[in-house]
């Protein structure tokens, strides 16, 4: 069977075979390094493409059809004209600050990346806190968002930094309760231990309303965390222009655009991993003749499939609603989301406890 | 320069909204003082889009300023020249024959629709839904394709001529209406999945920006926003011109006064308009389409004054004449500059997110208000 | 438990009121037969105006390079914003008289906000609205067009 850990492993002892220990974990980190570059800007243009395809359809009209055969060229293009831009700074800005942001915004999304098993024996750092660490890490983003907000000295920067600060600091509550009620049912914040947990069907299914529940809270709180229509407070261009990035430019605003999307590709790749088995195959209990049709499919292809619905859904919400105003944003979660998803937690722990799961 | 109109106290903020921003539809600035998100005042600051309209006129004659028109409320080209012809007309005493008058109150409906759709998709654009804006203008398409058959252009027509209209209406045109009519019924409905029945949008709407009955009254505000505060001000019904008293159809009015009852108020005048078309358009009378009118035409000396329902409010023609073939002096009663008076007392108190709900029911047309 | 129950209903309310937008949505996005883009740069071949569009003002001539316009000016007259500007000649005709007739039908395309009161005022039917519209060039002074075509001249029995 087609695996990526055999590719992995083999090169590993080729490497050892030839290379001192030190230099080989140097020459990994390296082509480590090298390899999730390429995948954020692989990611993005891909998202970016996508995004634009599915708004066009939604919105009954052809989207971007011009450069190559169906347009899949258009986002190469565009991130050409952002990087070819003029690196435009205004007056009285904290110019030190002001650069620094999109670079906080853009490794904090790198930094989540590690964790994540892309496919079977396929991660890049596999930590025994795994969902903590993502949960510590995604925080640090709405700094970035702060910083720019701040440093670009305009006062529709300032408004939109601090609807993202008190944004992300609520929804955080309950993506954290959302992604509890799973880590209730494993016992373990390894991502490859709740993935393993998920061999003989996937959490959603098995968990029950509970885990539904606490799937559409996940889905809610993070499309607020990322940024995303319907609660995109801290952009909202009708009102305040442009948000946070009103003042930045070229590829600085790339970086902000990039982001958004890496980080709602992580948030989905988490999601799929909590509640849809990550690169676990559609297993259903020991219909051991299903089961084994089901591993012919390669792992990543499940884990890729499972994290582009998630992100589907999430473009789909964006073209769909209307923007909340920022005390409704406040008020969904903190008098509807967090009560319900403590309650939910109650009664997944039940649940856990009482081993009324599959 | 802007301290004269507003100035900050400690903790507050002056924000300029406009004259570029994707909320204001144009070239309207809006200069806002801001305590956190509250909004404390709003201060229109208007004439960026001034051609002095009103002074160009003077230099025109009788036929020749109602092209100028158009070019106001240029989603309502059609009820601005119709103003302007039924002025001279009034004037001149001008008898218009029976199908000019179907003709001109068809072409009007038509206009109404095409202008509400396109404030539907605009006001949910700028509450964040940007896919309604598409289906609208899908709608709004088929009707100034119409237009562009019958009358020549798509948005700045010139088809009212006074005596008439400039010619007669395409032979496509009844089976065209007729579509027209089946598709927006068909679709309508979906206006209302979309966002009439959505929770957030209904959240964003309800209780914001009210204007009680007194106010409305009191800020001279016309049409659907007067409308949606229970003022009954529609000139179609208070004061029929045309063939409007012939016809059968209700005044919507709503009484929150608040952003969604304004909403309702143009989506159900939607509505009526279809049926004013639909008992129009298998009754046109046979005839001419234009009066015979002289070449030169010369107002009596005198002041005339003629208003319209405009999607937007009222709209006032009031000429001066002194006899010869240029008016002596021209004013138009916008309707948008009353109703954008009411948008300071509206907006005190509410969050910056409502400005755009308020101002997107408000419908505002910023060359109506600037002309 | 009232108070818990109206809570329920609200929640259910708005779930089910997004799960009606979504629907409508995911409709338009499994049915791309709706899609409604004229692809215009592409479709310039089979691309069809209305015949009543009014594009820009030309001399109608006919087979023999003879057009209808007198040179009466009542366009010139009618035209709101001096588009039009007719400069006239007097020609010696077979019989010896002196008769005025257009020297040139001078058309400023960059000032016409496409009125149609011009045609409307021609007594003799010179000129028509043409349904072209790409219009744009990138030297203003090709806007100013001459109408009547060189050599051309007054069609015999138009007065």
């Amino acid at each position: 069977m087609f695996s990526i850990e055999n590719i992995t492993n083999s090169f590993h002892n080729w490497l050892s075979s030839v290379l001192s220990e030190t230099l080989v974990m140097l020459v990994e980190m390296g082509l480590i390094a090298i390899a999730a570059i390429a995948l954020f800007a692989v990611l993005g243009l891909v998202l970016v493409y996508m995004e634009r395809k599915v708004a066009a359809v939604i919105q009954i009209r052809l989207g971007p059809n011009r450069v190559g055969p169906m347009g899949i060229f258009q986002t190469s293009a565009d991130t050409l004209k952002l990087v070819l831009k003029e690196g435009f700074m205004p007056n009285n800005v904290d110019k030190f600050l002001y650069k620094l942001a999109p670079f906080v915004v853009m490794i904090t999304a790198m930094l989540i990346l590690a964790p994540i098993p892309f496919a079977k024996g396929f991660q890049i750092w596999d930590i025994n806190i795994g969902v903590f660490y993502i949960t510590a890490i995604s925080s640090i983003s709405v700094i970035g968002i702060l910083m720019a907000g701040w440093a670009s000295n305009n006062k529709y920067s300032l408004l939109g930094a601090m609807r993202s600060g008190a944004q992300i600091v609520s929804y955080e509550l309950s993506a954290g309760m959302a992604v509890l009620s799973i880590i209730v049912l494993t016992g373990s914040l390894n991502l490859n231990e709740i993935i393993e947990s998920q061999r003989n069907g996937w959490w959603i299914f098995k968990g029950h309303i509970p885990a539904l529940i606490a799937f559409v809270i996940y889905i809610i709180a993070v499309t607020a965390e990322t940024n995303r229509a319907p609660f995109d407070m801290a952009e909202a261009e009708s009102e305040l222009t442009g948000g946070f990035h009103t003042e930045y430019a070229g590829m600085r605003f790339a970086l902000f655009f990039l982001a958004e999307y890496i980080n709602i590709f992580i948030v989905c790749a988490i999601g799929a991993t909590l509640f849809f088995g990550g690169w676990m195959p559609f297993h259903i209990g020991n219909w051991e003749g299903f089961n084994h049709v089901m591993d012919f499919i390669p792992s990543f292809v499940w884990f890729f499939g499972k994290t582009f619905f998630l992100i589907f859904l999430i473009m789909w919400f964006r073209w769909t609603f209307p923007r909340l105003r920022i005390d409704q944003l406040l008020n969904l979660e903190w008098k509807y989301l967090l009560p319900i998803s403590m309650f939910n937690l109650l009664l997944m722990t039940v649940i856990a406890i009482k081993g009324w799961h599959f | 320069m802007f301290e004269e109109v507003a100035t900050s106290k400690e903790g507050e903020q002056i924000i300029n909204v406009g004259p570029q921003h994707p909320a204001t539809h144009g070239v309207l600035h809006l200069i806002i003082t801001l305590n956190g998100e509250t909004i404390v005042n709003l201060e229109p600051n208007l004439g960026y889009i001034h051609r002095s309209i009103e002074k160009m006129c003077e230099s025109l004659s009788y036929r020749q300023f109602i092209y100028t028109t158009s070019r106001m409320d240029y989603l309502a080209a059609h009820i601005n020249n119709h103003a302007c012809a039924l002025t001279v007309e009034k004037a001149m005493q001008i008898e218009i024959p029976e199908r000019a008058e179907v003709i001109r109150i068809l072409v009007s409906e038509l206009t109404r629709i095409a202008s509400h759709e396109l404030w539907w998709g605009a006001m949910a654009m700028d509450l964040g839904a940007l896919s309604p804006f598409f289906y609208a203008f899908r709608e709004r398409e088929v009707i100034t394709d119409i237009m562009e058959e019958t009358c020549g252009a798509r948005l700045t027509m010139n088809y009212m001529v006074p005596g008439g209209v400039m010619a007669d209406i395409h032979p496509n045109f009844v089976k065209r209406v007729k579509d027209f009519i089946i598709q927006f019924k068909s679709r309508i409905d979906e206006y209302d999945q979309l966002v009439t029945g959505n929770i957030i949008f209904q959240n964003r709407m309800k209780n914001v920006g009210i204007l009680s009955k007194e106010d409305a009254i009191s800020y001279g505000t016309t049409g659907p926003t007067a409308r949606g505060s229970g003022v009954s001000c529609d000139i179609r019904k208070i004061y029929p011109y045309s063939i409007y008293g012939k016809l059968q159809f209700d005044e919507v009015l709503e009484t929150a006064g608040d952003s969604f009852a304004r909403y309702l108020v143009r989506v159900k005048e939607m509505k009526q308009s279809i049926s004013i078309i639909e008992q129009l358009i298998d009754n046109i009378p046979e005839g001419d389409f234009q009066a015979k009118t002289k070449a030169v035409l010369k107002l009596p000396k005198g002041e005339f004054y003629q208003r319209v329902e405009t999607p937007r409010g009222e709209l006032g023609v009031y000429i001066v004449s002194e006899g010869g073939t240029t008016p002596y002096r021209i004013k138009f009663r916008s309707p948008g500059f009353s109703n954008l008076s009411a948008l300071n007392h509206m907006i005190k108190g509410h969050k910056i997110g409502d400005l755009v709900a308020v101002m997107g029911t408000l419908d505002l047309v910023i060359p109506d208000i600037d002309r | 438990m009232s108070f818990l129950k109206t809570y329920i209903t609200e929640v259910y309310g708005a779930v089910k009121s997004l799960l009606t937008g979504m629907k409508l949505t995911g409709y338009y996005f499994t049915h791309p037969k709706e899609i409604i883009t004229e692809e215009y740069p592409d479709n310039r071949l089979t691309l069809k105006m209305a015949d009543r569009f009014r594009g820009e003002v030309v001399m109608k001539h006919d087979d023999n390079n003879e057009h209808a316009c007198t040179g009466c000016s009542a366009c010139e007259l009618a035209c709101p914003n001096g588009t039009i500007k007719i400069i006239n000649k007097f020609e010696i005709n077979a019989e010896g008289k002196k008769k005025k007739a257009i020297d040139a039908f001078v058309y400023h395309l960059e000032l016409c906000t496409m009125c149609n009161l011009c045609i409307e005022a021609c007594p003799t039917d010179a000129i028509k609205m043409a349904q072209t519209f790409e219009h744009s060039v990138y030297d203003r002074r090709l806007l100013t067009k001459q109408l009547n075509l060189p050599g051309s001249k007054i069609r015999e029995g138009v007065e």
